[in-house]
């Protein structure tokens, strides 16, 4: 019952779809408003239609109805309801039904916010966005459906793979998800732009908070994705240079190379064409990584062959990039530069810079991520690439990156010159040097190290160094410090903002750099009432349980106490939850964290025959905190930038039509 | 042969030099300590599960195979001897660093680099055309469009441009105020 009102649901959601691509562009070309109110009407509906498909999805998943498919597979009668919920991006079909939902979401959003503003634009967005989704309800409507009936009713399901039930898990993928459909908007508008003429840089202002939201929304993604690793894979790290995290790394590197460069377009009008280059990649690199996260099709040639949306995905990938660059050269005369760059130091070369060094970052990436495919194509034997490898060839371009990072604020439009810069740089890289050679002094003595750290607090020190002028300048108007900043930031928050950004980027990197070069660890085998020393800790293990936990699951949890220097600072309790069902085993490790350093347990082993042994492994990570305190200032950066403008119309009465054209 | 290209292929010569294998230590230790165990494991990965390290994978054969390289180096194998007998094995697949012959080493070495030289290049040259179709007016420090800014010592504080107002005002304004 369910399955069959779901699937036509979807169906009358995709003729509705195509209706409105077809009505949008034959208005557009007949320039008969009639037609394209229609399609817009048209495109906003698909969003309930969307809706009601996933409520009835989520209904039968609630209920237990696991005479469809996806239900048996993801979800189980003991799941509490929440996981239930969430459940409907637990599994390949389901996530696919979700991004639709997302999109028509978006989608209408967009129609009903930019509507008057983009009258020229709106119909080709519509048809740009229309064809995405289109595919989408393709996928989920034929080739992946979510309805498909079981032949035989199971009494029970599979249950959610356990990987997915941890809170973090549970709001990790939407943040994802948000941030890869929220930049199919900002690609619709630039194709829009294209396809109908309309090539100043309205595209860009009218996208401009849209792309900033979705890359906010795709850098809590990574950030949640990476302490999600850390608390639940138990390998005491947070990065691992996956396939699946790279396919969600690659459309934020482009998409970050975008918000830069179109700054420079703004500016200077230049660089039109690499813009809409930029955003097209961002997209493809979103459908790409739709789809990797999903299919797992990197591990070999195989799976991609053999996985049901392969193909399409691939078609679909395809055709996006030739609609995208006939479009692109079909304007290319438009999109011709205004202006000459007039010095190799100035802010619009910076950007440039900076664009150069997160492609190369890019390429590299996406080289090492798909290497297993390319190798198989060619030499038959599956490849793999593991993080030392990426280690090496990423360092020197993200060390150069952060570089720039710091001293591109410095430089101005058009020219800067050389004795300017050096009288700017020339205290912040004091005060870094300054700091190394303490370092150094306290003992770390890895060059790797000593480099990393004083790129790092120099660029840091030349952006605290930006703060503290412009906050000067506003003081030299009489007003205190705390206002002056606040005002500061307030009067420019896309530049401060931008600079906060750069500024939880340096923190987590002196995380990072800390980190890989000086994580220790040790894996000992223990009796009950033993202790081992580690670092100046003390951890006594004390007992080993066994119990039930929610659902099929067993859990095996070690308890142990922590001290340091005799004084006794904690229990920690690592876990190996065992789900029955699955038959897949997860390591939860147990960690005491402080701003300096965590102590990071994990219970490999327990025998049950000798009682009281067990093995534990024991991570101690310098400075990892740094990473998430970074992240949180990274993201209140992007809200500085992002915050929508409340008084508007009197901080910038002078420039009527820039007020005009800004969203 | 242009300098350009000498240097590319220094760098290469370079490159290569950084690669050749080091030297791993042989241990005849015959109680093999956990950590030792790992030390190796790391470079492994899992042949079954999907990029897990094998020293941290919690299956049963991970474990298994966790146990051969203690065997392995109780037996005076070395690091390396151990990682090549699982290259042999299960394929070069289950190296964390590929080694650096074949496919690898054209994919993984040499591609990138070339890539990154390529696109700096490319790079490099698209810059100077910029600049080259720059008219020389704007050395003389004149403005016969607002967008060509004068290129004489003071860069131009024209804020005819959009965006963030006032964006270099602040530290032209700080730099006034410093000289006082």
């Amino acid at each position: 019952m369910i399955a069959d009102f779901g699937r036509i649901t979807l169906y009358v959601a995709f003729t509705v779809a195509l209706y409105a691509i077809v009505a949008a562009y034959y208005g557009a070309r007949r320039g008969d408003d009639r037609w394209v109110r229609s399609a817009r009407n048209a495109i906003i509906a698909v969003c309930p239609l969307v809706a009601l498909a996933c409520a009835l999805i989520i209904t039968a998943l609630v209920t237990g109805d696991f005479s469809i498919a996806y239900v048996s597979q993801v979800s189980s009668l003991g799941m509490p309801t929440y996981l239930k919920v969430t459940a409907l991006w637990g599994g390949q079909a389901g996530s696919l039904l979700f991004w639709n939902l997302l999109l028509s979401l978006f989608t209408a959003a967009a129609m009903l916010t930019k509507w008057r503003q983009q009258k020229e634009l709106m119909p080709y967005v519509i048809v740009v966005l229309g064809m995405v989704q289109l595919f989408f309800l393709f996928i989920s409507g034929i080739v992946e459906s979510p309805f498909v009936r079981n032949l035989t009713i199971p009494a029970d399901g599979n249950g959610l793979n356990p990987l997915l039930r941890h809170p973090g898990m549970i709001i990790h993928p939407p943040m994802l998800y948000l941030g890869f459909v929220g930049m199919t908007i900002p690609y619709a508008f630039a194709m829009a732009a294209l396809m109908s003429g309309q090539m100043g840089d309205n595209w860009i202002k009218t996208t401009r908070r849209w792309t900033l939201v979705a890359w906010l929304f795709l850098s809590l993604g990574l950030i949640l994705g990476g302490r999600w690793a850390y608390d639940v894979l138990g390998w005491g790290g947070y990065w691992g240079w996956d396939p699946v995290e790279n396919a969600s790394l690659m459309p934020w590197l482009a998409g970050t190379a975008f918000l830069h460069s179109v700054m420079i377009q703004e500016k200077m009008r230049m660089f039109k064409m690499w813009n809409m280059f930029l955003v097209m990649l961002t997209f493809l690199l979103v459908i790409l990584g739709t789809f990797v996260v999903r299919s797992g099709v990197i591990s070999s040639v195989h799976a991609f062959a053999q996985s049901a949306i392969g193909p399409f995905f691939f078609g679909f990938i395809a055709f996006m990039f030739i609609f995208s660059l006939v479009w692109i050269t079909k304007r290319r005369e438009s999109l011709r530069t205004e202006n000459q760059l007039v010095s190799y130091l100035s802010r619009e070369a910076a950007f440039l810079y900076n664009n150069f060094l997160i492609i190369a970052i890019l390429a590299v990436v996406f080289l090492f991520t798909y290497y297993p495919l390319i190798s198989e194509l060619f030499t038959g034997e599956k490849g793999f690439v593991g993080p030392p490898v990426y280690e090496r060839a990423l360092a020197p371009l993200f060390a150069a990156l952060v570089l720039l990072m710091g001293v591109a604020p410095l430089t101005m439009w058009y020219r800067t010159s050389i004795q300017r810069l050096g009288r700017a740089v020339l205290w912040p890289a004091v005060a870094s040097t300054v700091l190394v050679v303490v370092l150094f002094i306290l003992g770390v003595h890895l060059w790797p190290a000593l480099l990393g750290f004083w790129l790092v607090s120099f660029s840091a020190a030349l952006t605290l160094w930006e703060f503290a002028k412009g906050t000067r300048a506003r003081m030299g108007k009489g007003e205190n410090v705390w206002t002056a900043f606040t005002t500061l930031m307030a009067r420019n928050r896309r530049r401060y903002g931008g600079y906060w950004i750069h500024m939880g980027v340096l923190i987590m990197a002196f995380g990072i750099v800390a980190d890989g070069l000086y994580q220790s660890e040790t894996q000992i085998r223990l009796t009950a009432g033993e202790s081992v020393q580690v670092g100046g800790f003390e951890m006594v293990f004390n007992s080993v349980s066994r119990f039930p936990g929610a659902d099929d699951l067993l859990i095996t949890q070690a308890d142990v106490d922590l001290y340091k220097n005799g004084e006794f600072l904690r229990k920690l309790t690592p876990e190996i939850e065992f789900y029955q069902r699955s038959g897949q085993p997860m390591t939860i490790p147990s960690a005491r964290s402080t701003i300096t350093e965590d102590f990071y347990v994990i219970l490999v082993n327990w025998e049950p025959t000798t009682a009281d042994a067990a093995t534990f492994r024991i991570f101690l990570n310098p400075l990892i905190n740094w990473i998430w305190a970074g992240g949180i200032v990274f993201i209140i950066g992007t809200l500085i930038a992002a915050w929508p403008d409340r008084e508007k119309a009197p901080a910038r009465a002078r420039k009527p039509a820039v007020v005009a054209a800004g969203d | 042969m242009t300098p350009r290209y000498r240097l590319v292929r220094w760098l290469v010569l370079a490159l290569l030099l950084a690669l050749l294998p080091s030297v791993a230590l042989a241990q005849d230790d015959s109680t093999i300590t956990d950590d030792e165990v790992n030390e190796v494991a790391k470079d492994l990965y899992c042949p079954v599960c999907e990029s897990t390290p094998l020293d941290v994978c919690p299956t049963q054969a991970c474990a298994d195979w966790r146990e051969l390289i203690r065997t392995k180096l109780a037996a005076g194998e070395t690091r390396q001897d151990v990682l090549d007998y699982f290259a042999r094995q299960y394929g070069d697949g289950v190296l964390a660093d590929p080694p650096r012959h074949g496919a690898s080493l054209i994919v993984l070495w040499v591609l990138p680099v070339l890539l990154v030289l390529l696109g700096g290049l490319l790079f490099v040259r698209l810059l100077r055309g910029m600049r080259a179709t720059g008219p020389a007016a704007t050395v003389a420090g004149m403005t016969d469009t607002v967008a060509t800014g004068p290129a004489t010592v003071a860069p131009p504080r024209v804020d005819e441009h959009r965006g963030d107002e006032s964006l270099d005002d602040y530290i032209a304004r700080v730099e006034r105020e410093l000289k006082e």
